[in-house]
């Protein structure tokens, strides 16, 4: 038995002397997950990365994650050690991708029942809840991935003075739309369902509809901007 | 047209998964054990990701408004049509009128209702199954519901044939398996190195027990805390069925079809493809052991199953094939 794994798992050392980490998830699946930080450069180079898995026809669907790519392969390769140079090599020569994305902007009603984390967060981050809509609202954030359930966009750009970590007790039913922040990534809930983040307000806008072309509201590269409709404190 | 007469929750509408909007969160959705849908479809001629009925609550009763040709494969529990039993894994013919009735099985989990031309419901993003938490796909989006009227081409296709089931057919991991357990392999994944050794061996050598939280979302295990060395903060990955996450508090999830499409928690190892539906017709409170194989073995599982299945698809077709040329002999000498 040869042991594929820690063979192809670039050891412990991977995120700080900037080497990949790439590992097998069954037969079936392949990850590359980048070193170093969260960055949006770090990000473009991951959809570089998916554009170029893409076009191999023994590559069946890419999916992009947070500084990281999952492939899935049509046919599982023989040699998965052949696939993650190929990768390795890619990544060390591909330019970052550019995605001129649409620019989404999206009203808010901030606080209120739909929103009724918005306290918590302020008192969490020691200011009032106008400072966190004011820090909320100023950055333009990038979708980086879409994932977790349908239409659900994984957000760059949250200001970390807003980082609040997720509640210990998920609401239940927390609605589709729901303006959110998790730990420090910001978010819009796609699904009614149970949810950890903490809400700060709520948007009518439709994450995903199957019967809509495409399906999904975001795509990665898209930019958002929020901006407050109303506020009820 | 097939009337539910009688069900229980979560019984739907299932094909082989959906693919191609992974990238938009979309789960793979489709029946939790593959092999039961393929040769359902196979013994019937139809194609191989031809809808089926998942019933995973019993009893299931339905009622067929026109002759049809069906296989009931999966579980193993008492069927009855039109007041007799009916063999599983066995091509049988409905006829108008007929009532058939699943019985909570005795052996395994769910049970797979396949009719000739399968299950026709809309096809949405490319698939006929239900995506739950989108409430989109398979009947209106939702599982079944007593009076529901689902479609099925209705047709007939010679019948009194069957397969082996792949309980036997099919080598697992262990030749005999212990009552109430069942052997999965899997492979070392991404974050295995980060558990303590300790973590590792436990990992290998508990007899985990399927909890009731377990669901087409994923099975939680229980028998033992896996550790990490220290702890770590993951950026959300992609996540596929089978693969195995830790939680905090250490017990470990098997990921399964309706499994959300990304994740955060350290993946220990990845239950391989030809065991998955091993694992689905594993029945809460039963045991499962996990045993340690690379890839190249991992392959080579996934061929047999693909040669149990193709030698079913070649004898049903081999079988269609004279019991045509039969019929034609006879009527030739009739004229």
């Amino acid at each position: 038995m040869t042991e594929t794994i820690p063979a192809l798992r670039a050891e412990q050392s991977a995120g700080s002397a900037g080497v990949p980490t790439i590992s097998m998830i069954g037969t079936r699946a392949m990850l590359f997950e980048a070193p170093g930080e969260f960055t949006l450069g770090c990000q473009r180079r991951i959809w570089a990365l998916m554009d170029a898995c893409a076009d191999r026809p023994d590559i069946a669907e890419v999916m992009p994650g947070v500084t990281n790519l999952m492939l899935i392969f049509s046919t599982p390769p023989e040699n998965p050690e052949d696939m993650a140079a190929w990768l390795r090599k890619a990544w060390n020569t591909l330019p970052e991708k550019h995605i001129k994305g649409r620019l989404f902007e999206v009203g808010v009603r901030y606080g209120g029942e739909l929103g009724s984390d918005l306290q918590r967060v302020a008192e969490h981050c020691g200011m009032s809840p106008h400072e966190v809509i004011a820090l909320h609202q100023a950055p333009r954030y990038t979708v980086c991935a879409l994932g977790s359930v349908p239409g659900f966009g994984y957000l760059h750009g949250l200001d970390p003075r807003l980082e609040t970590p997720r509640k210990s007790v998920p609401s239940l039913k927390m609605l589709a739309g729901t303006v959110t922040i998790g730990g420090p990534q910001a978010g819009i809930s796609a699904l009614t369902g149970p949810n950890g983040w903490n809400s700060i307000g709520f948007t009518d806008l439709v994450m995903f509809d199957p019967q809509r072309d495409p399906p999904a509201l975001f795509d990665v590269g898209d930019q958002i901007r929020f901006y407050a409709e109303s506020i009820e404190l | 047209m097939i009337t539910v007469l009688e069900t229980g929750v979560l019984n739907t509408v299932q094909d082989a998964g959906r693919f191609g909007y992974r990238h938009l969160g979309v789960s793979t959705s489709g029946v939790m054990d593959p092999v039961a849908l393929r040769c359902g479809n196979a013994l019937l001629g139809n194609a191989p990701d031809a809808a089926c009925i998942e019933v995973q609550t019993f009893p299931f009763k339905v009622r067929f408004d026109k002759d049809i040709s069906l296989v009931v494969t999966g579980a193993q529990g008492v069927l009855t049509m039109g007041g007799r039993k009916i063999l599983p894994w066995t091509v049988v013919t409905a006829r108008t009128g007929d009532v058939l009735t699943l019985e909570r099985p005795v052996i395994g989990a769910r049970m797979y209702l396949c009719v000739w031309g399968g299950i026709d419901v809309p096809v949405v993003l490319g698939s006929r199954s239900t995506q739950l938490r989108g409430g989109f796909g398979g009947y209106l989006g939702r599982p079944l519901e007593v009076d529901d009227e689902i479609a099925g081409t209705g047709g007939c296709v010679p019948d009194g044939f069957g397969a082996i089931p792949p309980s036997e057919g099919l080598v697992g991991a262990c030749a005999e398996e212990k009552e109430k357990t069942v052997t999965l392999r899997a492979i070392p994944a991404t974050d295995y190195a980060l558990f303590t050794e300790e973590a590792q061996a436990r990992f290998w050598s508990t007899s985990w027990q399927i909890t009731a939280q377990s669901n087409r979302l994923g099975y939680r295990l229980k028998g033992s805390a896996l550790m990490l060395k220290h702890p770590i903060e993951l950026r959300s990955y992609g996540v596929i069925p089978g693969l195995i996450q830790v939680p905090p508090a250490g017990e470990p999830i098997v990921q399964m079809a309706d499994a959300n499409t990304a994740g955060g928690y350290p993946r220990i190892a990845t239950v391989i493809e030809a065991d998955l539906w091993r694992l689905a017709q594993a029945r809460i409170g039963s045991f499962v052991r996990l045993q340690r194989c690379d890839h190249a073995a991992g392959l080579e599982a996934m061929e047999d199953v693909e040669k149990y299945l193709k030698s079913i698809r070649e004898n049903s077709a081999l079988y269609r094939k004279s019991f045509i040329r039969r019929d034609a002999g006879q009527t030739g000498k009739k004229s």
